[in-house]
């Protein structure tokens, strides 16, 4: 099970991989990836189209398993907990790793309002109520920068939003569970260049709290947004850097090469 | 160049023969539904749905009970069909192409095309049969058989429309995988199986065939499940092959009773669809 | 944690036990069959489909007039019913502007929304009436058909002709649907590639379009079939219902359906019973064969191109 948070390990990583390699039946699209994302950090992934960030991004949260034929080998700890070890249950392991897709995918059948206690609803009689849900909606609304846009018509569908408020409405109902990380795969890509600013605005707030890992093809939004960056080329993690030093002084020529546009 | 102009001149009487065979084809339908209202309207009044069946000799008269009976013969087969098969389609949804998915979609298919009266045989023999006596249940289950099929198809093609994000979605909240297929990808589906099963009722509630064997038909009131029961197609059977003219007025007038139902029903089917979709899907 | 282990474990073995009673269902019609129907097969043997005498008096049951009468009225439907059926489909997803095609495609599909025994009752009355006073004297004196042993014979109403008629109304929306599906399923380059050959547009839809979609087309005709081999109440009620073999269509008939509907109630031995449910039998089987075909038809189109 999940240990509860350890306060006094500041060293440690929150969530942190080892010898990860995932597979799609027995072709290996991701291979020993050892990488660490620490609290009130941002850490990007960037890398071709294809080279695996989305299923290393997958494999955080167990959400890989989810398709048929998927496997993960290697080690991926929360709080120092391996989250594939036996009898540890995926779904405790996404309500701690929250999760947003490229595609925003608000529940199309359920209000605005209630997208955002979706993920607390099956928490049952231990869901909040009344005027506590309603503090959890305005605050997650809040935290997503939402709340002004969308406060006079909690009721409405959610379909009816914008393509980037209902990217934020999915962050807000990610974070409505309180979740210690938080995995971004590319939120930005489907949205107008306002709405990512926006949004790449509230990565930022994001990370004064938790821990972010955003994937992106995009160098320019990586290289804005995130603390640390690791370049993935063909499931190989080729180097991780902080944001800057990746982008200045590469040391892998591979990266030097992506970065300046020779690939991808 | 006249092989040009007969290959135009052919052209042009082909296409003209697809129109001929358009007007051919709805032509049965006006002529129904004129001959329905010609000769059932005046029949139909507030006395049909009210009174019960007259005795040879008396005019008018109503089918109170055979209108009852059909709405009881509805709710059962619904009770058995849409459970089985809305279960049935969301297992066929999420196997795809394992093999008893495979096996049990065929069957589905095969088992919608039986013969109905096929389906009042298997009836009579399991619950009529063995008890003694004809009653509303054995037509029910009849009836409900023959929806599980229909369901089931519907069921599955609605769940298949839903996009994959979705349940990845719920998954990612935490949600376990039996609540993502009931409140999220069942429910967003929703409108598209209230579609299936509105049609699925409306075939079945003009069946006859099944129920001769199993509900039998009744000329007095009763609601009692284990006792036979009347129904609309079944009075409007009876009365059609009958040599009174009276009666022949109250067939016409089950009739239209019964087509308007039929239609109503599937006019709502189409409009549950339009509403969540936006347009017609078919 | 461990209740969502169990939920999921509950909705599996849910939805599998759903899924589980179509095969189950299917098991106990077979065996509520081959019961009911085993005292009159192991009576008469194979002389129950090749005898050709029904006589409930005399204890005997033999089943072929009333397999005639179903290959019969349902052999005329097919033949009526296909040509118009093709015809509305190709109309409809190729010819018809965009406009009238919902409209005209909404009024086909009706025709399948219309219960037996409203067809039934139409055909007592207007149909049957209308084929003796209009058709058959335009048969036999405007076409001179009347030497012909097809329209041989005194015109009372019932008939098989009437039995094929109405089954070709009933079966056309299906066959049309199943054909326009298939149609719409064949891509644009089929029909570019013919008409870059300078292919008119019928000539498009006859070398093209529907040799592409020929085994479905296959398919939803002879689904049509299985449709019009086991319907029941239309038929008992235009067809006559008298177990001879006839050449003449004009002459009153019996299909297995039909008979079974209209002899269940008066059946008092058990023989007479059984012999019925024996009739089922044969048509369950018949209808379990061509709708196999027809599905598999259908499914090879749908599943994709081949050669
Ligand atoms: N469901 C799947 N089944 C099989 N292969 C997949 C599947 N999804 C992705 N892949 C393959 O895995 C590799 C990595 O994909 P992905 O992680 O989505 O890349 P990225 O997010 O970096 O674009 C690609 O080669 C892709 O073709
Ligand atoms: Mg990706």
């Amino acid at each position: 099970m999940i240990q509860p948070v350890d306060e006094d390990a500041p060293e440690r990583p929150r969530l942190a991989t080892r010898e990860l390699s995932a597979f799609f039946g027995r072709s290996r699209v991701v291979s020993n990836v050892t990488l660490g994302f620490r609290d009130q950090e941002v850490t990007a992934i960037i890398g071709p189209s294809g080279c695996g960030k989305s299923t290393l991004l997958r494999c955080l949260n167990r959400m890989h398993e989810t398709v048929p034929g998927a496997s993960a080998t290697g080690i991926v700890t929360l709080d120092g907990t391996d989250i594939y070890a036996a009898g540890v249950d995926p779904i405790a392991v996404r309500r701690h790793v929250g999760m947003v897709f490229q595609r925003p995918t608000p529940f199309p059948t359920m209000s605005i309002r209630d997208n955002v206690t979706a993920g607390l609803k099956i928490l049952g009689r231990h869901a909040p109520r009344g005027a506590d849900a309603e503090d959890v909606v305005e605050g997650a609304l809040r935290h997503a920068a939402l709340w002004d846009e969308v406060k006079d018509r909690l009721g409405e569908s959610a379909i009816a939003l914008s393509g980037g408020q209902q990217q934020r409405l999915c962050i807000a109902r990610a974070l409505a569970i309180r979740p210690q990380v938080i995995l971004l795969d590319e939120p930005t890509a489907s949205l107008d260049p306002l709405s990512t600013q926006k949004v790449e605005e509230l990565v930022y707030q994001l990370k004064q709290d938790i821990a972010v890992v955003i994937v992106t093809h995009n160098m320019q939004q990586a290289a804005r947004v995130s603390d640390r960056t690791a370049f993935l080329l063909m499931g190989d993690l080729v180097e991780t850097a902080p944001t800057n030093t990746l982008f200045t002084a590469p040391r892998d020529p591979r990266t030097e090469a992506y970065i300046t546009g020779r690939f991808g | 160049m006249s092989a040009l102009r007969r290959r135009k001149a052919g052209n042009i009487v082909m296409l003209s023969l697809t129109y001929v065979a358009s007007v051919l084809a709805t032509l049965p339908l006006l002529f129904i539904l004129f001959h329905l209202l010609q000769k059932g309207a005046s029949t139909v009044s507030p006395d049909f749905f009210t009174h019960m069946p007259r005795p040879v000799g008396e005019a008018g008269g109503g089918m109170s009970n055979a209108i009852v009976g059909t709405l009881i013969l509805i709710g059962i087969a619904g009770a058995i069909g849409l459970p089985v098969g809305i279960g049935a389609g969301l297992y066929l949804a999420e196997k795809r192409t394992g093999a008893l998915a495979m096996t049990v979609r065929f069957l589905s298919d095969v088992l919608n095309g039986l013969p109905s009266i096929v389906l009042g045989i298997f009836a009579w023999q399991f619950l009529v049969r063995p008890f003694g006596n004809f009653s509303a249940l054995a037509g029910g289950i009849a009836l409900g058989a023959m929806m599980i099929p229909l369901v089931t198809r519907t069921t599955e093609e609605m769940i298949r429309l839903v996009p994959n994000s979705l349940r990845e979605a719920a998954l990612a909240l935490g949600y376990p995988r039996w609540r993502t297929s009931l409140s999220v990808i069942l429910r967003t589906a929703l409108p598209g199986i209230v579609t299936g099963a509105l049609v699925a009722i409306a075939r079945i509630a003009g069946e006859t065939a099944p129920l001769l064997f199993t509900a039998f038909g009744n000329q007095f009131w009763s609601t009692a499940l284990r006792e036979p029961i009347a129904a609309l197609p079944l009075q409007i059977f009876a009365y059609a092959i009958s040599p009174y003219d009276e009666w022949h007025a109250q067939a016409w007038a089950g009739a239209l009773v019964l087509i308007v139902i039929v239609l109503v029903i599937s006019l709502a089917a189409r409009h549950v669809t339009r509403a969540r979709f936006g347009s017609s899907t078919d | 944690m461990t209740g969502a282990a169990t939920g999921d474990r509950l909705y599996q073995l849910a939805v599998t036990g759903f899924a589980l009673v179509i095969p189950g269902l299917l098991a106990l019609i077979a065996i509520a069959i081959g019961v009911a129907a085993w005292p009159a097969f192991s009576t008469a043997g194979l002389s129950f489909i090749t005898s050709s005498e029904w006589n409930v008096q005399a204890g005997k049951f033999g089943a072929a007039p009333a397999i005639y009468g179903t290959l019969v009225s349902s052999f005329i439907a097919l033949a009526l019913a296909t040509p118009l059926a093709v015809g509305v489909a190709i109309f409809l997803s190729e010819i018809a502007p965009k406009w009238l095609r919902q409209p005209v495609a909404f009024l086909v599909d009706l025709l399948a929304a219309i219960p037996s025994v409203v067809y039934g009752l139409w055909g007592i009355f207007f149909l049957v009436p209308m084929l003796r006073d209009h058709v058959v004297p335009f048969l036999r004196d405007t076409l001179h058909l009347g030497g012909t042993p097809l329209f041989s014979g005194p015109a009372y109403g019932p008939s098989m002709l009437a039995a094929g008629v109405i089954l070709a109304i009933m079966a056309l929306p299906y066959i049309s649907a199943v054909t326009r599906e298939v149609l719409l399923a064949v891509p644009r380059s089929q029909r570019d590639a013919a008409l870059a050959l300078g292919a008119t547009k019928w000539e498009m839809i006859r070398d093209a379009v529907v040799p592409y979609a020929r085994s479905g087309i296959i398919g939803g005709v002879i689904l049509g079939l299985g449709r019009a081999l086991g319907e029941t109440m239309a038929v008992t009620m235009v067809i006559g219902n008298r177990p001879e073999i006839s050449a003449s269509l004009l002459a009153p008939g019996y299909t297995m359906a039909s008979l079974i509907a209209n002899e269940f109630t008066e059946a008092t031995s058990d023989l007479h019973l059984s012999a019925l449910m024996a009739v089922g039998a044969v048509l369950f089987v018949v209808t379990l064969i061509v709708n196999g075909i027809a599905r598999w038809l259908v499914w090879r189109v749908a599943s994709g191109p081949r050669a």
